[in-house]
This record gives C-alpha cells, structure tokens and sequence, in this order.
C-alpha cells in the first residue's frame, strides 16, 4: 500500500449563488502532506469535500492520474478515506464496530464482515491503542480518543490518500500534537498521501510538508511552510499581527498583541495600544 | 453491558455480540410463538389448549400427510381457524411491519422521535379513510372492503407527496425530508378533519378506525398485506448494514461508499411500503413502531443489522400480545389497540429507561 498523487485542476465550486472556490489548483505528492490553511470562511472544508466529491464542483480531481469523477464509487472508498471536522458519532455502537465501519468499500454491501476484514479492524485497533476501549461505546470515548476511532475507521479503509478535516479542531494543545504525530507516523510507514485542512498556522508549519494558503476561494500561496508562513501573508490574508519564528521542524507562528509596528507589513493596524506584545 | 478494560483479545468483541444477538434473536422468537399461542387459545369460547395445539399442528402438518388426532370440530375449530388465527397472523404481521419500519425511518432520519407515521402516511391513510366512509359507505371491490384501500393508497399518496415535495426543495436530505413530511401530513389531517367535521354521524366510526382494530381480521386481510410487507420488510433487512454506515454522516457514508440520498429513498419507500399495508388493515397502531425499536436497542446494541430482525420479531410479539390484552380487559367489549399498546408500552418503556439510567 503507497500512497497516490493527488492533483486537483481548476477546482471550483459555489454554496447556492456565492463562489466559494475559484481555479483551485494542487498537488500532492505520493506520501506527501499537504495542509491547507486559510482565513475562516476561505474554502477548506468546501475544497476537501469537493475533493471527495461530496460538493459539486467544476474541474478535476485525479488520483494517479485517473479523474475521481470517472472512478466508481465503491473504487473511490477504497482510495480515498474522509475524516469530517465535526463526525457524527452513532448511539449504541462500539469502538470496534465503528471501526469495521472502514471495511465497507471491502465487502459487498449485504455482506457480513470476513474473517479478513475482522483481521484488519484488528490491526488498526491494536495499531492506534484503541484495543482498551474496543468494547466501549464509541459515544462515551473522550474527544482526543473518538478523533483516534475516526482516524482508524479511516485506515481500516485501507486507503491511499487520507482526507482530514481538522483533525485537531476539538483537541487540546496536547491531544492535537498526539493525533498529528500519529498520522504523521501512519504516513510515513504506510506511505500515505495526506490532505489535510489545519487552522492552526504553528501546527500546520511543524507538520505538513507543504503548505497552501486558501484565501477567498483561492490558492494564493503554495511551498514548503517556510515559504508560505511569512508575516505578510499573515497580515494580508487574515488581518493578523504575528511574527514568524524558524523553529526545528518549521515555522513557529507567534501572535503579536496591540501595535502596528510590523516589517513588511502592508496593513498595520493603527498606532497605540499597548507597545510590543510577547 | 460495558466490558471491563482489559487484555481480552479484541476478536473475542464481535463473536460475544454475535452470541448476545443470537440469544436475543431466539428469545424474541420464542415469544413470538408463545404469545401467539396464547392469543389463539384466549378468547370468549372457552376452547381446551391441548385441543387447539393439535388442531394447529394438523393444519400445519397436513401437506406432509400426516394426521394429528384430537383437534377441534365445529364451531371450535371455525372459531380458532378463521377468527383467532388470522387476527394473530395479522397482529404478528402489522407489529412486525411496524417495527421494522419505525427502526429503519429512526435510522434513515438519525432521528430518535422518529416513527412510520412521520412522512404524512398516517394523515395520508386518515384521509383516505375517512374520505371513503364519509362519500362511500359500505362499499367494497370483492371481498376487500374498500376502506383498506383507501387507507393504503393515502399513506402511499401522503409519503408519495412528502418525497416529492423534499426532493424538489433540496435533494434527499434529511432535515428537507422531515419538513416536508410534516407540511404534508398538516395539510392531508386538516383535510380530513374538514371532510369528517362536514357529517358527525360518520365520528364514531372515524375515531375506531384511527384508534386501531384488528376485531375484524379475516383471512383476506392477510392474504392482502403479506405481498407489500413481506418484500417491503425484505428489502429493509437487507439495508441493515448500509444503514449503520449511513448513521456516521452523509459525507462519511459517501466516502465509505454508500449514496447516502439513494440509499435514503429507497429505505423511506419500503418502509412507508410497509406501513401503508399494515395501516390498511389495523388503522393507526401507535406506540409500536417508535418504542420497539429503542427496546430493542436495548438489547442488542445501536446496529441495524441487528436492531432490524430483532425489532421485526419483538414488534410482532409485543402486538399480538398487546391484541390480547385489548380483548381480555372489558371482555366481551374490545379496547381499540392503540390504547393499549400506549397503555401498556409506556410504563414498560418508562421502567427501561429508569433502569437504563441506573446501570
């Protein structure tokens, strides 16, 4: 199993009468990670669900070359594996069943789960230290431990491209760091390709690969973080004062409180306030 | 119910479900033959148990040729065979239609309140109805009574009309689905309120048929439900699965594989297919199709594909039961069914929940 290159071409797409993306495009390489950032408001969700084709859109989506839209639906589940920001977890359900949930483009629909699916869900259970709360429900599992139960659902897919939808927004600083560490992990054995939306900037930078920042539905920056993370894009695009410190594994993106005095800032906010923040 | 954590394999998870599921599975069906047992032997004629067993085994045992002494002549045996036993069968039968159908619309719609009647076909069979009592009283197409008909085709109409009205303002989903369902079923009860208000004579006879009654089950009643609920009940086991897919999201059912609008038409139909029958032939059987199901839930967990066979036996027992309640209570007048089956689920359910909230 290795991960896929993931080209999305002219991708646009509208809520209703409003555009919410424009020409978007992107590539991901085979295992690489890429997070997609941006201002509230500026697309990311609607990019990553157009990407799994549960947004209409215009323009392509190819894995491996081979247009998403051409591919059969069951196909599709088993390239590409979806985490929501938000999932919807069911009442009365184990860990464990939810889990073999992922095994679904695996079977036929009418068919019980294999001695070979039960395998993989065991696998995966083991593999992200579920196994203690494999016979819990999954409703009464603590937010940092369901986001653990939607990423193995998601790999019991077995697939070749990870789609997450911030897979940290419920966590604390410190669960936020496990979840990403452990799908950093997971990508680099299994080679998967990960496409990820992150709103925060430090996380997104010490994490993803590339970065591409989403800006009124369109890319307006793609590159490595270092490249992507400056303090004039964060002023420009998020009216943000912060300043961009090289930490060991990228950038660290550091809020500045009050005052305008910002280099290379082209949108300083007023004078005053209470002089340098940090 | 919760395991304790710890260095229990997890294979050893899935086969101890499977094990509860299949107790739960044979207990429901046990219960079904008991009560159905039970609902042929009581009634008004006194008739001797072993007499009635074996009226029931010669009947069921005669195409092998073999011959059971000891049954029932005459009246008896008239009395069991063509009054008691279609009225089970159709008990059976309609409670299990209507479980299924409520636990398949609770998980189409991921919506705990959710019951058959939802989508207009309970305003829909109403109007039907009564439209046929008020303008065609005493009508009937061969043996049927035209009133079954009526009710069937207004459920269908009032689903029908939701469906359509759902899918025009928004696609398949499920918030534009409900809504719609409840604009209809206002609009197709206010319409049968004005039809009924116009003739009041015609109340008394409108309210017994709104309030459930199998007091004049026959064979033909049967014989006109089994084809639409027994495929329609078919097709809803079959989804079992895709259901518990379809309870994680509509963005994940897709990515999973699953259409989730497709897969949601097709479960609405078969079970608004399902209750339109039994509602031709019961009236409006309350209670049933919304509590069963979470019983159930109890029981074997949150999953469809075995919440679904599960609530199709408990429904039917829970109903043939509750039928013979309603003829033992003011013996010899009847209770309308629905009563009881509210009279008797609710505390029921009441004492499920209390004792739930203990564990």
């Amino acid at each position: 199993m290795t991960g896929a290159r993931v080209e999305v071409v002219g991708l646009g797409a509208a809520h209703g009468r409003s555009r919410v993306l424009d020409d978007v495009r992107l590539t991901v390489a085979p295992g690489g990670w890429t997070a997609v950032i941006g201002p509230n408001g500026s697309g990311k969700t609607t990019l990553l669900r157009a990407v799994l084709g549960a947004h209409p859109h215009e323009g392509l989506v190819r894995v491996d070359g081979v247009p998403t839209a051409d591919t059969p639906r069951r196909a599709r589940a088993r390239q590409m594996a979806y985490a929501p920001q938000r999932p919807v977890v069911p009442d009365g359900v184990t860990t464990a069943e939810y889990v073999g949930l992922g095994r679904t483009p695996h079977r036929p629909l009418l068919a019980a789960p294999r001695a070979g699916d039960r395998q993989v869900v065991a696998d995966v259970i083991a593999r992200l230290e579920l196994t203690d709360l494999a016979d819990r429900l999954v409703s009464t599992l603590s937010g940092g431990e369901q986001q653990r139960a939607v990423l193995a659902r998601a790999l019991a897919q077995q697939p070749r491209v990870l789609l997450l939808d911030e897979p940290t927004a419920a966590l604390d600083l410190g669960h936020a760091q496990q979840v990403l560490d452990l799908v950093d992990r997971l990508r680099r054995q299994d080679g998967l390709t990960v496409l990820s939306t992150l709103h925060d900037l430090t996380l997104a930078g010490q994490y993803a690969d590339r970065l591409a920042l989403l800006s009124r539905g369109r890319v307006v920056a793609e590159g490595r973080p270092a490249e992507v993370l400056t303090p004039a894009a964060l002023a420009g695009h998020y009216g943000a004062r912060a300043e961009v410190v090289a930490g060991p594994h990228g950038p660290v993106v550091v809020p500045l409180r009050g005052s305008g005095r910002r280099c290379g800032s082209d949108r300083s906010v007023s004078p005053g306030g209470g002089g340098e923040g940090g | 119910m919760t395991a304790p954590a710890g260095t229990r394999p997890v294979a050893a998870a899935p086969a101890r479900h499977r094990r509860r599921t299949a107790v739960v599975l044979s207990g429901a069906a046990v219960a079904l033959v008991l009560a159905a047992l039970a609902g042929v032997w009581v009634g008004a004629l006194p008739l001797p148990p072993g007499a009635v067993l074996a009226t029931l085994l010669d009947r069921a045992l005669a195409p092998l040729g073999v011959d059971v002494p000891g049954g029932l002549e005459g009246t008896g045996a008239a009395v069991l065979l063509q009054l008691r036993l279609p009225r089970v069968v159709l008990a059976a039968l309609v409670g299990g239609g209507l479980a299924v159908s409520g636990a398949a619309y609770q998980g189409v719609f991921r919506n705990p309140l959710a019951d058959p009647y939802l989508l207009g076909a309970a305003a829909g069979a109403g109007l039907g109805a009564t439209l046929v009592i008020a303008y065609a009283p005493g009508t009937s197409l061969g043996p049927v009574g035209v009133v079954p008909l009526a009710a069937f085709a207004g459920a269908l109409a009032g689903v029908g009309a939701a469906l359509a009205l759902g899918t025009a303002a928004g696609g398949s989903s499920s918030a534009t689905l409900l809504l719609a369902g409840v604009a209809v079923a206002s609009f197709l009860a206010a319409a049968q309120t004005l039809v009924q208000q116009q003739d009041s004579d015609d109340l008394r006879q409108v309210y017994g048929w709104l309030l459930g009654q199998l007091g004049r089950a026959r064979w033909t009643d049967v014989v006109l439900v089994l084809p639409y609920l027994g495929a329609a009940c078919l097709v809803l086991l079959l989804c079992g699965r895709a259901l518990d897919v379809l309870a994680v999201g509509d963005d994940e059912a897709r990515s999973l594989g699953v259409h989730p609008g497709r897969l949601r038409l097709l479960v609405v139909a078969a079970a608004s297919l399902a209750t339109a029958a039994a509602v031709a032939v019961s009236g409006l059987i309350g209670f049933v199709g919304l509590v069963v199901p979470h019983v159930v839930r109890r029981l074997v967990g949150g999953s469809y594909a075995r919440v679904l066979p599960a609530a199709l036996l408990a429904g039917g027992a829970f109903l043939v039961l509750a039928d013979l309640v309603a003829r033992v209570v003011l013996a010899p007048a009847e209770l309308p069914i629905g009563v009881v089956t509210a009279f008797v689920g609710a505390p029921f359910f009441a004492g499920l929940l209390w004792s739930g909230r203990r564990r």
